[in-house]
């Protein structure tokens, strides 16, 4: 989707924190993906590009290197499981395999109806409170497998 | 029970802690008035930071003040002056700095002031993983209350004083809490880190002087200045003053992020603190400071959590994240997270980085499918060694080979068992 000039506005005000305009860029792409589709379609991809004065495989190398930015459309709610050390000590696998059956995707996938993305990510920081899930930002800490069907059905 | 005295988390526990009114209430921003108050020059506070000892709470534990007295002379070296604090908390095990973002903001912004002062600063950024929603938010309203309140932006509690602070979100990209690839991020770029010389000091952020400080290290600035570099220096321990933040996960009973002295015993805190190994296990092993410190077997539970202790023990403090693996944990499943976590987060500069770390990850899985070919231990040694010490632009290389090389000294024998008798050779 196209860069609207809300945004345009909002990332003018964003740049002026840094003596490059550049330094922007990455906070401008998580504006793009939350207010654009919950991806970074070529077109944003274009378009920002042309905001920062750059060519778009620039923008592109960026948005690739950082695993929070989605480069072809997801589910309408994203679905993040930690798989590190911390969470995997205590049952992470079994949180997915609740994920899995709840959401019907497999990790890296979108359920069929559009509804869900789900992946498995590495740590989120949340080591204390393991296992965890993300689900559209939001952290879900200290989680049951049970707990998984009731978390993700608040998105219905 | 452990009795020892606190500061680092003590207005945490207070209601709206995060809040100007609450956390001023407890004393916010008193040790920066002290600074103004007394007529300390910026080199007095640095004197101070480097008297009490601190050291970086981030991993590597270089002392903070010496690094910012690497900051070039004011008069010589006119350019614009940077610090970043990092708040790309991602090491593996690691959960402290999103307590204090989230609890206690203002502590870390009167950090930042003090840090900004000693150094002539002309703008500090605060960048924070991705991820960390609720503690950007905390702190980015915790700034903009400290602006209405002219504690920062112009004439900083009328003292003259100029700082800005900025918030920076990052995007989930582990290798961004290294100082050089937080700094390439932090400009718009791939966080690729950058080879070391020239030092951030003298070329940082946009080519300028800057200092990147973990936030813990920064926030223990105040409680310096309020209360003194001999009084920091009454706790810990002599080459480890101060208290920490222990997160400590995994196989324990009480999971958490306790604030401790260095120096006590891991002992103290897996059985005290966290109320001993789950399910009336027993302890096989654990990682004194994330998952890039070299795992240890039980025996050494009595190890002092400081620096130079972890390190007597064979392993490193890192950032004093405790991961504890119960008898019935599989290092070498551990061993297989870990490499996949590194495999992930490899940037791809450095050949014996970026081959390394997906060789370990494809070694270590297959010898957990019963796949595991004769050789394979010596293998996962060969290439480890390949990886480290210093044998590339950033420690990201060292980071992965080094918890491998300590769980097959430690623990051989359970990744030679997941070699089939019958197996051959590898081709």
């Amino acid at each position: 989707m196209a860069l609207t000039d809300a945004l345009k506005a909002e990332f003018d005000e964003l740049c002026k924190k840094y003596p490059e305009r550049r330094a922007g860029l990455i906070p401008a792409l998580h504006r793009c993906q939350e207010e654009l589709g919950g991806w970074l379609s070529p077109e944003t991809i274009t378009d920002c590009a042309e905001y920062f004065e750059l060519e778009p495989v620039e923008v592109y190398s960026v948005a690739s290197f950082y695993p929070m930015f989605f480069l072809s459309p997801v589910g309408q709610h994203v679905v993040s499981v930690c798989r590190n050390i911390s969470c995997d000590l205590r049952g992470a696998s079994e949180i997915t395999k609740a994920a899995k059956e709840h959401t019907g995707a497999e990790c890296g996938k979108s359920s069929e109806d559009g509804h869900f993305y789900l992946e498995e990510v590495e740590c989120q920081g949340a080591c204390t409170n393991a296992p965890m899930m993300v689900v559209d930002g939001k952290y879900h800490e200290d989680l049951e497998p049970a707990d998984v069907a009731r978390i993700l059905g608040e998105t219905r | 029970m452990t009795s020892h005295e606190t500061y680092l988390l003590n207005r945490s526990k207070l209601a709206d802690s995060h809040t100007l009114e609450v956390a001023r209430a407890d004393g916010a921003y008193g040790a920066l008035r002290k600074v103004f108050e007394t007529s300390m020059s910026p080199e007095d506070v640095v004197e101070e930071v480097k008297k009490s000892g601190l050291r970086g709470r981030g991993g590597a534990g270089f002392p903070t003040g010496l690094k910012w007295s690497f900051m070039p002379n004011h008069e010589s070296d006119t350019r614009n002056r940077y610090m970043a604090v990092n708040a790309d908390e991602s090491e593996p095990g690691t959960c402290k700095d999103r307590v204090l973002l989230r609890e206690d903001p203002h502590c870390l912004i009167e950090g930042c002031l003090i840090a900004a002062f000693a150094m002539r600063l002309d703008a500090v950024y605060v960048y924070v993983r991705g991820e960390y929603r609720l503690p950007y938010d905390r702190m980015q309203a915790a700034l903009d209350e400290a602006r209405a309140a002219g504690i920062i932006g112009d004439d900083v509690l009328g003292s003259g004083f100029s700082c800005e602070i900025h918030m920076h979100k990052g995007a989930g990209a582990y290798i961004c809490g290294e100082e050089t690839g937080l700094m390439e991020s932090l400009e718009g770029k791939r966080g690729h880190p950058r080879p070391k010389p020239p030092f951030p000091a003298g070329f940082g952020l946009w080519g300028q002087p800057t200092t990147v400080n973990n936030v813990e290290s920064i926030f223990n600035v105040p409680f310096i200045l309020d209360r003194g570099a001999d009084w920091f220096r009454t706790l810990g321990t002599e080459s480890s003053p101060g208290n920490f933040l222990c997160g400590i996960s995994g196989h324990v009973e009480r999971p958490g992020v306790y604030e401790v002295p260095l120096g006590i015993s891991a002992r103290a805190i897996v059985e005290d603190l966290a109320g001993g190994i789950w399910k009336g296990r027993a302890l096989k092993a654990w990682f004194p400071g994330g998952s890039s410190t070299g795992v240890l077997p039980a025996d050494t539970l009595d190890t002092p959590m400081d620096h130079d202790s972890v390190k007597a023990a064979g392993s490193m403090f890192g950032t004093g994240a405790m991961i504890i693996l119960d008898e019935t944990a599989s290092v070498v499943r551990s061993a297989l997270v870990l490499a996949r976590f590194y495999e992930h987060e490899s940037c791809g500069q450095c050949s014996q980085c970026r081959e390394g770390t997906e060789w370990l990850e494809q070694i270590t899985d297959r010898m957990l499918s019963g796949q595991g070919k004769a050789g394979d231990v010596e293998l996962l040694a060969d290439l480890s060694n390949g990886m480290t010490p210093g044998k590339t632009i950033c420690a990201l290389s060292d980071a992965a080979a080094i918890p491998m090389l300590a769980a097959l000294k430690h623990f051989r024998g359970e990744f030679e068992a997941c070699i089939p008798t019958t197996a051959e050779a590898p081709v």
